[in-house]
C-alpha cells in the first residue's frame, strides 16, 4: 500500500503559491494515451537543491519536460517562479541528458555554452566577444577553460557533461532543470558537478535534478521528490527519506542491490556531514 | 582553359561553369545544415517531392523563370514536411517510411503533371530529370548593356538571400540543429527554424533542376557538404568550404565532360554536365575520405606506418643494448638474431620491417658497422645508439617498476606490457612516470636501471 503524503503539498485547488520556485498543479502528460504522469501536485520552494528520484519510467525526465512545454500535457497547470513559462522563459536553465544530442555535432566546446547566451542575445544578432568572454568564464568554472577550441566528439564523457553544465551556468538562471547530469561520469566530475550545484543553491538560486544513484541523494540535495507515474512524496530530504517512502516509489522494483545502496547511503551519510 | 580544352568558348563554357557553380553555392548553404542534422537524405526527399510545385508553378505562368516556380517548390517542399509529420502522428507511420511514401507520390504527380503539360507548353520530362544547363547560355537578357543568360541574375538572387538568411538566423539554426529541446526551453522556436531549412532548400531544388536536373541535385546538396565535413571540425568554415568544394565541382565537371569523352575515344560528342558534374562532386569526397587530415586513409596509414617504424627500430635497439650487457666480459660478438626480437615473428613483413629498421639505424649512426645494407645479424650499437637505447630500457624498466608497484601486475607479466608501454613518448607523460619511480635503483626483477 503506498503511502502518499500528499497533504505536505498546498491543499488542491487552482491557486499556486506564488514564493514557489515551481508549483505543479494536477498535471497529466500521456504519450499515446498512456499515462506516464498521472494527477501530479507538487511545489518546490525557492533555494533548494531538490532530487527527482524513482524507477524508471517513472516520468522523471517527463515532469521535467512538460515543465518547460518540450512535451504537451493533458491536463493541468504549471507556474515557474511564481509566473506562466512564457513570463519567465529568460530566468529558466536547462541542462537535457547528455545522449539527447549529436556529440559529432561540428562545434566547440565554447559555441556550445555560447548557445546558452542566445535567448539573452536575441534574434537575428551574432554572438560578440563580451558573449565568448562570459562563456570562458562559465567553462573555467567547471574546469574546462583549456578545453574552450576543442570540438566536442574530442571531449570525455564527463567533460561533455560539465559543457553542457556551463552552458547553463552562463544563463545565469533562477531556476534550473537538470536531467541526469551525474549519469556516466567519474568521480572527480561527479564532485565538479555536485560543487557547482551546491555554489547555485548557496547563491539563492533553485537546482532540480533528476537523479538516479539512490546511494548519493541523501548526501548531495536536501529536498526530495520521489515519483512513480503519481507522486509519492515530497519535501525535505530529513523528512521524506524514509524506507516506507523508498518502498512505495519502487515497490517491488527495489532491488536487494539499490536497497543496499540505499541503507549504505544513510549510514555513510552521518559521518560524511560532520 | 584553351591550353586543356580545344573548343572552350567563354561566352558559352564560362556561362555553363557560371551557373553551375552558383547552384552548387546555393544548395551547399542548406546542404552543409541537412548534413550535420544527420538529415542528408532529406534533401533528397524534398528534391523529388518539388516537381509538382515546379510544374504547377510552370502550368500558371507558362514561363520557366521565375518566381511561380520557386514559390510552387517552397510550398511543396513545406508540404512534404507536413505530409510527413502527419503520417507520423496520426498513423503511427515511421519518419523513414512516411518521408518514403510522402515524396514518391509528390514526384510521381509532377512527373504526372509535366507529361499532361508538355502537350501544350514547353516543359519536357526528360529536361526536368536531368537538367538542361548546355541550353541556359542560349537564352539571354541585357543587364546594363551586357548580355548574361537569364538564369544568371536569378540564380545570383536566390544566392544572395538563402545566405544572408543563414547569416541572420546562424545561432538559431546552430542551436536547433544541435539540441533542438534546449532551443524550444529557451523559446528558440527550434521547428520554425526547420521549416526556414526546408524553404532554403527547396529554393536550392528549384535553381538547381535547370543546372542539374532534380534526381541530381542531391548530390550538390550532399557532396560538397560532407567533402567539406572531413576537413575541418566546425560548421561555419565547413560550410564554406563546401561553397568552395560545390564551385570546384561546377568546374570541374564542365571541364571534364568536354574532355572525358574524347580520352575515352567516344563517339558522342554528346555530353551531360550535369552528369559529369554529380560525378566530379562525388571524386571530390572521395578524394577528402582519402586525404582528410583527420580522419584521411592516406595520413592515417601513413601514421601507422610511422609509429611501427619507430617501434621496430627502437625494439632493435633495446635487443641490442640487452644483448650487450649480457655478454659484457664474455667477449662474445654482440650481434643479434631476428628471433630474439619477438612480437611479429619471422614472417616476411616483420623481416623487411626490421631491415629497414636496421638501415634506418645504421644512416642515423646508431648502429655499425658502416655498410649500405647492413644486415640486423651483425650489427652493433655505437655510442649514440648506447645512449638512445640506454633511455629507452630506463623508460622499460621505470614502467615494469610502477606496474608491478601501483598497479600490483604479475612479475612474468611485465615485460610485454612494459614492451608497449616504453614506445610512448608523451613529454608530460614520462615527467610523470620518472617522478613516480625517482628513488629506485632496481627494477622489479632486480636488474639496474640506467640512468637516461
Amino acid at each position: 500500500m503506498p503511502v502518499h503524503h500528499r497533504h505536505r503539498n498546498p491543499p488542491i485547488g487552482p491557486e499556486h503559491d506564488p514564493q514557489a520556485a515551481l508549483s505543479i498543479h494536477d498535471v497529466t502528460v500521456a504519450y499515446h494515451r498512456r499515462p506516464v504522469l498521472w494527477d501530479l501536485d507538487l511545489d518546490i520552494p525557492r533555494g533548494v537543491l531538490a532530487a527527482v528520484v524513482g524507477p524508471n519510467g517513472a516520468g522523471k525526465s517527463t515532469m521535467i519536460k512538460a515543465c518547460l512545454d518540450l512535451v504537451p500535457r493533458v491536463s493541468g497547470s504549471i507556474r515557474l517562479l511564481g509566473d506562466e513559462l512564457a513570463a519567465v522563459q529568460g530566468r529558466i536553465g536547462y541542462v537535457p541528458q547528455r545522449e539527447t544530442v549529436d556529440w559529432d555535432f561540428p562545434v566547440s566546446a565554447l559555441d556550445v555554452v555560447c548557445m546558452g547566451l542566445y535567448r539573452k542575445i536575441g534574434w537575428f544578432r551574432s554572438v560578440r566577444r563580451r558573449h565568448r568572454n562570459a562563456a570562458m568564464e562559465a567553462l573555467d568554472r567547471v574546469g574546462l577553460a583549456d578545453f574552450a577550441g576543442r570540438q566536442i566528439s574530442r571531449l570525455s564523457g564527463g567533460q561533455q557533461q560539465r559543457v553542457f553544465l556551463a552552458r547553463a551556468l552562463v544563463q545565469e538562471a533562477d531556476l534550473y532543470f537538470m536531467d541526469e547530469p551525474f549519469a556516466s561520469v567519474d568521480a572527480a566530475t561527479e564532485e565538479a558537478i555536485l560543487e557547482v550545484l551546491r555554489s547555485l543553491r548557496d547563491a539563492g538560486r533553485t537546482v532540480i535534478v533528476v537523479h538516479h544513484d539512490l546511494q548519493t541523494t541523501r548526501d548531495y540535495f536536501d529536498w526530495l521528490v520521489l515519483l512513480n507515474t503519481r507522486l509519492v512524496a515530497a519535501g525535505s530530504i530529513e523528512e521524506t527519506w524514509t524506507p516506507e517512502n523508498l518502498r512505495a516509489t519502487y515497490g517491488g522494483r527495489l532491488t536487494l542491490l539499490e536497497a543496499a545502496g540505499w541503507a549504505m547511503g544513510t549510514a555513510g551519510s552521518g559521518q560524511r556531514r560532520s | 582553359m584553351t591550353m586543356f580544352v580545344s573548343d572552350w568558348q567563354w561566352g558559352y563554357d564560362g556561362w555553363i561553369v557560371v551557373i553551375t557553380a552558383l547552384v552548387a553555392m546555393t544548395c551547399a548553404i542548406p546542404g552543409s545544415f541537412l548534413l550535420v542534422r544527420r538529415q542528408s537524405m532529406l534533401g533528397d526527399a524534398v528534391s523529388h517531392a518539388v516537381l509538382p510545385g515546379i510544374a504547377i508553378g510552370f502550368l500558371v505562368s507558362g514561363t520557366r523563370d521565375g518566381g511561380w516556380m520557386l514559390a510552387g517548390a517552397i510550398v511543396a517542399g513545406l508540404a512534404t514536411a507536413m505530409l510527413t509529420q502527419v503520417l507520423r502522428r496520426v498513423g503511427g507511420v515511421d519518419r523513414g517510411a512516411a518521408l518514403g511514401v510522402v515524396f514518391t507520390t509528390l514526384f510521381a504527380l509532377g512527373l504526372v503533371l509535366i507529361v499532361q503539360a508538355g502537350d501544350s507548353v514547353d516543359l519536357d520530362p526528360s529536361c526536368v530529370l536531368y537538367g538542361q544547363v548546355e541550353l541556359a547560355p542560349l537564352d539571354v537578357v541585357v543587364v546594363r548593356g551586357i548580355e548574361v543568360p537569364r538564369a544568371v541574375p536569378w540564380l545570383l538572387g536566390v544566392l544572395a538571400v538563402t545566405f544572408l538568411s543563414v547569416q541572420v538566423l546562424w545561432k538559431e539554426l546552430l542551436v536547433a540543429s544541435f539540441d533542438p529541446a534546449t532551443a524550444a526551453a529557451q523559446g528558440g522556436r527550434p521547428n520554425l527554424m526547420q521549416q526556414v531549412l526546408m524553404v532554403l532548400v527547396a529554393a536550392g531544388c528549384v535553381v538547381a533542376f535547370e543546372a542539374v536536373g532534380s534526381i541530381l541535385v542531391v548530390s550538390l546538396l550532399v557532396a560538397p557538404a560532407a567533402a567539406a565535413r572531413l576537413v575541418t571540425n566546425r560548421l561555419r568554415p565547413m560550410m564554406f568550404i563546401a561553397m568552395s568544394i560545390g564551385v570546384v565541382a561546377a568546374v570541374g565537371g564542365h571541364l571534364s565532360a568536354l574532355t572525358v569523352p574524347g580520352w575515352l575515344a567516344l563517339e558522342t560528342t554528346d555530353v551531360s554536365t550535369s552528369g559529369s558534374t554529380a560525378v566530379f562532386a562525388t571524386l571530390l569526397v572521395i578524394l577528402a575520405v582519402l586525404a582528410s587530415p583527420q580522419q584521411g586513409l592516406l595520413f592515417g596509414t601513413f601514421r601507422r606506418l610511422a609509429l611501427r617504424f619507430r617501434i621496430a627500430e627502437e625494439d632493435l635497439l633495446g635487443v641490442l643494448y640487452r644483448r650487450e650487457v649480457e655478454s659484457r666480459g664474455l667477449g662474445q660478438p654482440t650481434g643479434v638474431h631476428l628471433s630474439e626480437l619477438g612480437g611479429g615473428g619471422p614472417g616476411l613483413a616483420f623481416r623487411g620491417m626490421m631491415r629497414l629498421a636496421a638501415i634506418r639505424l645504421r644512416w642515423a649512426g646508431y648502429v655499425t658497422p658502416f655498410r649500405l645494407i647492413p644486415h640486423p645479424d651483425q650489427i652493433k650499437l655505437t655510442e649514440a645508439g648506447r645512449v638512445r637505447a640506454t633511455v629507452l630500457i630506463r623508460r622499460h624498466r621505470l614502467w615494469e617498476l610502477y606496474l608491478a608497484g601501483a598497479a600490483a601486475i604479475p612479475l612474468d607479466h611485465l615485460h610485454a606490457t612494459a614492451m608497449d608501454l616504453e614506445h610512448l613518448a608523451q613529454p608530460d607523460l614520462l615527467a610523470s612516470l620518472e617522478a613516480e619511480a625517482a628513488k629506485s635503483v632496481h627494477d622489479p626483477q632486480g636488474r639496474e636501471i640506467p640512468r637516461g
